[in-house]
């Protein structure tokens, strides 16, 4: 994959953190994600990685600490414009798509906009997905993995900046995970488009990112470049997780 | 027993008559019939929709309060939501008496409109928060990341939900074209300006003419019949798309 590492970040965190109820779930004391990166957030289940994504995807507000996206700076308190949320999207684990055709589902996010596909971007995201034969049959007849290559051109159709993946091939065949593995490097390659993927496969980890962070509890433990993640970790535990040790 | 049956196909023959000669006492009680509770419907789904929908998906202070009241409205008798808006509007009833062109008054077609609205709106209103709650809530959160705002979330959970929110139209339909208590108390049943289907039932049934009464009757339910069917054919276009 490209390294295109740069000294503006993407998104840059200071303290944030998340509480539900009185429980604090995420608890980040810094964070930085380079733009055209791939960042890999691995850690056991619920340990706050998807709760970081929802706060990345500006779906919810930290309870305390900034959020720096792009030229913006956001707190709990500060509403963040449409235009910087239609920034960022996710593809969650269990892709919901709408009771209508496959094409209609991948074109949902131009409707949003108000924007045509004027230049064909549906019939390029679906063929790139492996699924233009299937356009026109209705999205709920789909299979597993065929509806999460649906949500996958869903979001790269509307060329989002940041794309969030979240546990995107979660229970899906051989077939289908590589599918989606090819489509978010291209995604990262060719269009530069910055990656986070939550997920429990090291080795999926491993393919894809260019960096990887640990994360325990709510809180980072490591942030490494692939190679001294997996080789040389600095934390012991990051060394524990990597051998597939039970690490809390 | 034989003559009840006599009387059922005397009434179907008498039907067929009434519609083929294109009566105009009867072609007048329809359409009368089909405006208020068009009218009614009409505006129940403009209140009962976005009250479903906003009690389905939204938290908000009082949002119990506001479902256990809508709650008792699905099951108020007619006959009470017309004595209550018969109060409302007669001449010394705090509407009635602000003598206000916004205000209909007893005994005219839109005194009949405000009854079967206040009956038709809590069925509409219960049926669509139940069928936007029944739209997986994970859905909102998908279509947010996509770059929705609350407004075009709100329509998408609508859109997901059409089934049922046809199914809360067609309930509301149902009971408003099939009520007579309410038209009753708050239209009089006058002839030619607000005699409806219902009402004209009641009254030819009082006066002995069965065959008449069991036409108006078999009327009334090729309407509803046809009515559903509509809303059933657009189901099936939305379930095909």
């Amino acid at each position: 994959m490209n390294n295109t590492a740069s000294s503006v970040p993407c998104y840059a965190l200071e303290a944030v953190t998340k509480t539900y109820g009185g429980r604090r779930v995420l608890d980040i004391a810094g964070l930085e994600v380079r733009p055209g990166e791939v960042l890999a957030l691995v850690g056991p289940s619920g340990s706050g990685k998807s709760t970081l994504l929802r706060l990345l995807n500006f779906l919810e507000p930290p309870t305390s600490g900034r959020i720096r996206f792009m030229d913006g700076d956001y707190g709990p308190d500060q509403p963040v414009p449409l235009a910087v949320r239609r920034r960022v999207t996710t593809v969650a684990q269990r892709p919901i798509l709408l009771n209508r055709s496959v094409w209609a589902n991948i074109r949902f996010g131009l409707g949003l906009r108000g924007e045509r596909d004027g230049d064909g971007r549906v019939d390029a995201a679906l063929a790139q997905v492996g699924l233009a034969a299937l356009a026109r049959q209705p999205a709920r007849t789909l299979s597993g993995g065929e509806a999460q290559r649906v949500a996958l051109a869903r979001a790269m159709v509307i060329e989002p900046d940041v794309l969030l993946l979240d546990e995107p091939t979660a229970n899906l065949d051989p077939y289908n995970v590589g599918v989606i593995e090819d489509t978010v490097r291209t995604l990262n390659r060719d269009r530069g488009m910055t990656a986070m993927l939550v997920t429990h496969n090291v080795f999926q980890a491993r393919r894809l990112a260019h960096r990887v962070a640990l994360i325990l509890e709510g809180r980072l433990v490591e942030v490494a470049d692939v190679h001294v993640f997996f080789e040389a970790p600095r934390d012991p535990r990051t060394a524990a997780f990597v051998r597939g040790e039970m690490v809390y | 027993m034989e003559k009840s049956i006599n009387t059922f196909w005397q009434g179907l023959v008498e039907a067929i008559r009434l519609i083929g000669n294109g009566d105009s006492g009867l072609v007048e009680i329809v359409v009368l019939s089909l405006r208020v509770s068009g009218l009614a419907l009409l505006l129940s789904t403009l209140i009962g929709v976005p009250l479903g929908a906003a009690l389905g998906l939204g938290r908000f202070i009082g949002r119990k309060l506001v479902i256990a009241l809508m709650y008792t409205g699905m099951g108020f008798p007619p006959v009470v939501v017309g004595l209550f808006v018969y109060l409302l509007l007669s001449r010394s009833g705090p509407l009635g008496s602000l003598d206000s062109p916004l205000v209909p008054p007893l005994f005219t077609p839109g005194a009949m409109v405000i009854a079967q609205c206040i009956i038709a709106f809590p069925l509409v209103a219960g049926f669509t928060m139940a069928a936007v709650m029944g739209v997986d809530p994970q859905l909102r959160q998908q279509v947010q990341s996509l770059g929705a705002t609350a407004w075009q979330t709100t329509l998408t959970v609508l859109a997901e939900a059409r089934i049922g929110v046809m199914v809360a139209i067609i309930a509301g339909f149902g009971g408003i074209i099939s009520e007579v208590g309410a038209v009753m108390l708050v239209g009089g049943n006058i002839e030619g300006r607000t005699r409806v289907l219902t009402t004209a039932i009641v009254l030819e049934t009082r006066q002995g003419n069965f065959e008449l009464a069991m036409a108006l009757g078999l009327i009334l339910l090729g309407i509803a019949f046809f009515i559903n069917v509509i809303m059933l054919r657009l189901q099936g276009k939305t379930f095909d798309s």
